[in-house]
């Protein structure tokens, strides 16, 4: 099979509007005869299912927690870009499509990210509309600010809870239509099963997690919005909820898997700090605008200060690394992620590292608190100041920006971030790879779309800051309503999908045989330890550095925990009731399996690119070396029984508009 | 930490609940309290005892769904703060903690310490929203400013995350604090404006319908509303579902 990304003809700027004129139509009275499941109900699901009904298709939405509101794109802190140009820096929609796909390093498929820089400034009118309370100065306008490897500000944003206001916006928008009838809202529901129709995607089975029904719901289409795959590694900053099992279902039955190994480690987290641990905590990219990222200079200092014999703040500013700074001039605190997270883990390998771990590094307000309390002073007319005052309104201005993440920070640590420089670390933050998708965001499946963060399209091998929030929306409000269309056109003749068919019976047979055969297990471990244990060898061996000795001892780890995971887990607690572990088995089982085609994925790449890091393939300088000659392609996994088994499918990408060379951020 | 758990069981909506006794020890003072539930449920399960259901999902303090009545109080002893966020260093050594589910006849209890906080969706179906479709043709974000202090004041509504804390702290479970944060969110912002005499009133009338009770001004939600929602949003709603019956065609 070769895979067609069906990306338009035509110049890069004309590709989408072209596109939108030409593809099919259904026509209003027909749209009120077919059905559309959405799975997620985040930024990606949200808004396409409020935006799908609002067209008039008949929408039934899915989602894990008891209100679509709580999806885990309300946990995005930093923001979302639109290139809108307001602060007069030169932004264009060119500008933020080039530095998309340099950000990415050169593998994502360029149409998708031109439409998407194209689409970016749509979605901040909308938002707008709706009454998201998006920061604003104070003539009124809407504020902006800086994220990674951009030299403009773009960056909007509503204090460190941008994703919840926008989330709540898409929500808002949900209520409306469920209001009207128009969407059909399944809370506590789980997709569990994708069913097919002559090879389309016609419905998916769902489980109740109230009273443990399995239930058979139909559709003229399957839009998978389920988010990434993070939790994968056990420890991320995903929700503990988060899990990749529509995802997996649709690819078990035909979807293609992309670029598993692209999965982006965020640098600034806070560190771990004990074997209970169950999550990660991210402290917003957005903190990098004021914060100084060092560790101590010398080996002596750090160790010092590991043991609490030092204080950080003793420590002189000639004995302090501010290593981004030094390493990349131009870029500095504002380096990728993937550059920053690399450089952190290297600083903190070399014995720089400055908790109890030996893995953390610094993030210092101090030198912004003061430069912030001399503006605010010269504002306020107070001549000559004192370090006190400055501090005391330098300390205001920091809050004001950023209170929320401070006082987060202070909760979870104990320690006064304006008072002593925050410790942070990398972690898991989100997937860039997932289902491959065609310029239409259709899977290799008819009838089958995925979008968000689900799918693989924009992001290539690394993701800039608030770039997430505006590939979600993006493809809920703008992309997914029209390109669907195309699809369902010709399926205005079809009429109502009967849930008998023998299809939905063998689907749910199958699920309910899975659910029995877990239950009686009833071995002598839990869940819990076995994600631990997957996320262990996740993290050690397919993690910030990977090499071939490493990916391989990892593919037979993780294969060994599959393999007593389904003769040893222990579910108490019956199929027929709210069971807390029974979702999470279903979950764990399919990571158990997609870690594997992830670190497969990884093996197969054996250049660096992006988030993915081969220890054989880097510059003198530590950098990740690209091999563009064999690897400017995209990986599309078929699944065929096994993980191991499964069958690569290239996808090459073209560079037309963009010139391909290294990265560079110096 | 060594500690004793006094915990609500409850099998299902129809049963009859209880309080069970566990006691767990070598609890982390670093752990969150979510955290010493996990190590708990583990004990129970290898104990052959069926663990605790309770709802949860970000453990970072922002969707809302972690909703346990810890010691007498909502989210547990600490301010701001929801159990998610809640760590052990609060507790001593050797304590006993009661908890239980949110108690509220508008959310019965599902299972154990989990709750059916449908009303609230249901209150934000009535009116939650400004009515504008998707297209690519609104107006520029920027062409009508909004004053930085209305925008703020707006932001500092929107900020409720919806867990019910405000309902399980009233004496009367009242849910005018919620209702009042979404009401002065769009109160503050001209996009609300169209519509806001419906909205006041529609999601009112929801709120009455769903069976909350009313507002007495204890103060007591404010207090435990992990996102700091103040009390005068209350007393903004309540100017505008006034002027709205008075004025409007709905009642």
């Amino acid at each position: 099979m070769i895979l067609d990304s069906k990306t338009p003809e035509g110049p890069i700027k004309d590709k989408w509007t072209n596109h939108k004129n030409n593809i099919n139509v259904v026509g209003p009275a027909n749209k009120r005869n077919i059905d559309i499941i959405v799975v997620g109900t985040g930024l990606a699901g949200g808004s396409a299912s409020a935006s799908l009904a609002e067209m008039g298709y008949n929408v039934k939405s899915f989602c894990y927690q008891d209100s679509p509101r709580r999806a885990h794109s309300i946990a995005a802190q930093g923001g979302i870009n639109a290139a809108k140009n307001y602060q007069n820096d030169g932004d264009s929609i060119y500008r933020l499509f080039y530095d998309t796909v340099k950000g990415g390093d050169y593998r994502a498929r360029e149409a998708n990210v031109y439409r998407l820089a194209e689409v970016s400034v749509n979605i901040i009118d909308q938002c707008v509309a709706q009454g998201v309370p998006f920061a604003r100065d104070y003539g009124g306008l809407l504020d902006n600010r800086s994220f990674g490897g951009v030299l403009v500000s773009r960056t909007f944003y509503a204090r460190g809870q941008t994703g919840q206001q926008l989330l709540l916006g898409a929500y808002s928008a949900m209520n409306r239509q469920i209001a009207k009838g128009k969407i059909s809202m399944y809370n506590r529901h789980e997709m569990v099963e994708l069913v097919k129709v002559d090879g389309k995607a016609r419905g998916i089975i769902a489980r109740n997690l109230i009273t443990g029904d399995l239930e058979r719901h139909s559709a003229h289409a399957v839009v998978i919005a389920s988010g990434g795959y993070g939790n994968v590694f056990f420890l991320s900053t995903n929700a503990m909820g988060s899990n990749a099992t529509a995802a997996w279902k649709i690819h078990r039955n035909g979807a293609f898997f992309a670029n598993p190994c692209y999965t982006q480690i965020h640098p600034t987290c806070i560190p771990r700090s004990g074997e209970n641990q169950s999550k990660l905590t991210l402290m917003s990219e957005s903190l990098r605008n004021d914060g100084r990222i060092w560790v101590p200079k010398n080996l002596k200092d750090a160790e010092l200060i590991r043991q609490k014999k030092l204080k950080p703040t003793e420590l002189k500013e000639e004995d302090r690394d501010y290593y981004l700074e030094r390493r990349y001039p131009a870029f500095g605190n504002l380096v990728p992620r993937d550059v920053a997270s690399r450089a952190a883990k290297e600083r903190c390998d070399a014995g720089h590292g400055v908790n109890f771990t030996g893995e953390a590094v610094y993030l210092d307000f101090s030198a912004a608190i003061q430069r912030y309390g001399n503006e605010k002073a010269l504002i306020l007319g107070i001549k000559d100041p004192n370090l006190e005052k400055v501090i005391e309104l330098g300390e205001a201005v920091v809050k004001e920006k950023y209170g929320n993440l401070f006082q987060m920070y202070e909760k979870i640590v104990a320690e006064n971030p304006y008072k002593t420089p925050m410790m942070i670390y990398p972690a898991v933050h989100y997937t860039m790879g997932g289902v491959w998708v065609d310029y239409n965001l259709m899977t290799t499946i008819p009838g089958c779309y995925c979008i968000g963060e689900a799918n693989f399209s924009d992001h290539g091998a690394n993701r800039l800051g608030a770039s997430a929030l505006m590939q979600g929306l993006a493809d809920g409000y703008f992309v997914l309503p029209y390109t669907i269309g195309d699809y369902l056109a010709s399926d205005i003749r079809t009429g109502p999908i009967s849930i008998e068919a023998k299809e939905f019976e063998i689907a749910e047979q199958k699920v309910s045989s899975t659910i029995d055969k877990l239950i009686s297990i009833k071995g002598d471990k839990t869940v819990d330890y076995f994600h631990k244990r997957l996320g262990k060898i996740m993290w050690e061996f397919v993690g910030m550095a990977r090499s071939e000795s490493g990916l391989k001892h990892a593919i037979k780890e993780i294969k060994d925990i599959r393999d007593e995971f389904w003769t040893s887990v222990n579910i108490p607690g019956e199929k027929n009731e709210l069971n807390q572990e029974l979702e999470k088995a279903g979950r764990v089982a399919d990571f158990l399996e997609l870690g594997e085609l992830f670190a497969k994925d990884a093996l197969e790449r054996t250049e660096s690119a992006g988030g993915h890091f081969r220890e054989e393939s880097q510059t003198k300088e530590g950098e990740a070396l690209r091999n563009d000659n064999d690897f400017a392609f995209t990986s599309a996994w078929e699944f065929v029984g096994e993980p191991s088994e499964a069958i690569l499918h290239k996808e090459h990408l073209e560079f037309n508009d963009i010139e391909l060379k290294q990265r560079s951020y110096k | 930490m060594d500690l004793t758990l006094k915990v609500w069981r409850q099998k299902n909506s129809k049963a009859k609940g209880k309080i069970e006794t566990y006691n767990i020890t070598e609890i982390s003072e670093h752990s969150s309290f979510l955290e010493m539930m996990d190590v708990l449920n583990n004990k129970l399960i290898n104990d052959g005892i069926e663990p605790i259901a309770f709802d949860h999902d970000c453990r970072e303090g922002i969707c809302g769904m972690c909703s346990m009545y810890i010691n007498g109080q909502a989210h547990g002893p600490d301010r701001g703060t929801t159990t998610c966020q809640l760590h052990m260093r609060s507790f001593n050594d050797g304590e006993t903690i009661y908890i239980e589910p949110w108690r509220s006849k508008s959310m019965p209890v599902i299972k154990d310490l989990v709750v059916d906080r449908s009303a609230f969706d249901r209150i934000q179906q009535a009116g939650g929203f400004v009515s504008v479709n998707t297209s690519g043709n609104t107006q520029d974000a920027n062409a009508v400013p909004i004053p930085k202090a209305n925008a703020d004041k707006a932001f500092d509504a929107a900020a409720c995350i919806g867990c019910a804390a405000c309902v399980a702290t009233c004496k009367n479970s009242s849910a005018m604090l919620f209702v009042a944060a979404k009401v002065s969110q769009y109160s503050y912002l001209p996009q609300g404006e169209v519509e806001a005499k419906d909205r006041v009133v529609n999601m009112v009338n929801q709120m009455d319908k769903e069976g909350f009770g009313n507002c007495t001004n204890t103060g007591a939600c404010e207090v435990e509303c992990p996102k700091g929602i103040s009390l005068e949003y209350i007393a903004r709603m309540n100017r505008e579902y006034i002027s709205a019956t008075i004025s409007s065609e709905k009642k």
